[in-house]
């Protein structure tokens, strides 16, 4: 498995740290209420088809990535900067 | 008062050579980091151009040469080798000083290239990696930072603590490349 970082390019897998669902980048308000953080916390989807994880090119540039794919067909759809995410919403 | 002198990381083990390589220990001078705050780099840059003549390195690249270089060292970060930070970076930027944190090494010759192709995951070739880049990886299980400094030569950091591992590696793969001549 390979992932193209944005910063570094075409990089082997054993360069990166899988993290989890790229949930934690939308973190709800402090007041958004028990069902929200209930939701965030603990609910995940498990998809048989794409899916979004966050990466982290632990071994290279150090940069948190978020990492579309295809769960059933394994193909590496997009991979993004968490930070350019963060800054969008 | 006792006048201390400072060991260098691979002390006692650098230089070693094999027929097509050679590895020897570099002192780069003062190295520190700069990381600009959010939405500083070009003001960073700015400050990079008055003291140093050098611009802010685009990823995976360096500018400047032996005496003063700027390496590209990760997201939104650079180190600085040779002078020490000038006090402008500092309203711009986190400085931090590395200059005993890290392990520097030349791996030079013409089999060079051979040499880390045993122990680094990505293509260092010249087609790919020519003089002035830089990359962020892994050295064997060593995070590093691997610089070609010209056309048969490579500069590599590595975390102080692991400079015995770094040369007992990087000796077992020139070792095993001169043996296949």
């Amino acid at each position: 498995m390979r992932l193209t970082c944005p910063l570094c390019g075409d990089r082997d897998r054993r360069e990166f740290y899988y993290r989890g669902a790229a949930v934690a980048l939308h973190r709800p308000a402090p007041d958004a209420g028990v069902a929200a953080w209930d939701d965030y916390v603990h609910l995940r989807d498990n998809p048989a088809g794409e899916t979004r994880d966050l990466w982290h090119h632990e071994a290279g540039c150090g940069a948190w990535l978020v990492v579309t794919r295809h769960t059933v067909t394994h193909a590496v759809l997009e991979v993004a900067l968490a930070q350019d995410e963060g800054a969008a919403g | 008062m006792v006048d201390l002198e400072a060991k260098k990381p691979c002390a006692g083990l650098l230089p070693v050579a094999h027929p097509g390589t050679e590895l020897v220990e570099v002192d780069l001078g003062a190295l520190t980091s700069i990381a600009p705050f959010a939405g500083q780099q070009d003001a960073v840059s700015v400050a990079l151009q008055n003291a140093y003549r050098l611009g802010f390195p685009a990823p995976n690249r360096t500018t400047g040469t032996k005496d003063r270089r700027l390496i590209w060292f990760g997201r939104q970060m650079v180190l600085l080798a040779g002078p020490a930070p000038a006090a402008a970076l500092q309203k711009n930027a986190a400085l931090t000083d590395q200059t005993d944190a890290w392990a520097s090494v030349s791996l030079s010759g013409n089999r060079a290239e051979d040499v880390l192709a045993r122990l680094v995951p990505i293509d260092l070739r010249r087609a790919q990696f020519g003089t002035g880049h830089t990359a962020r990886t892994l050295l064997g299980h060593m995070n590093a930072s691997i610089t070609r400094t010209g056309a048969d030569r490579f500069l590599i950091l590595v975390f102080r603590s692991m400079a015995v591992t770094l040369v007992h590696d990087l000796n077992q793969a020139m070792e095993a490349v001169a043996a296949r001549r």
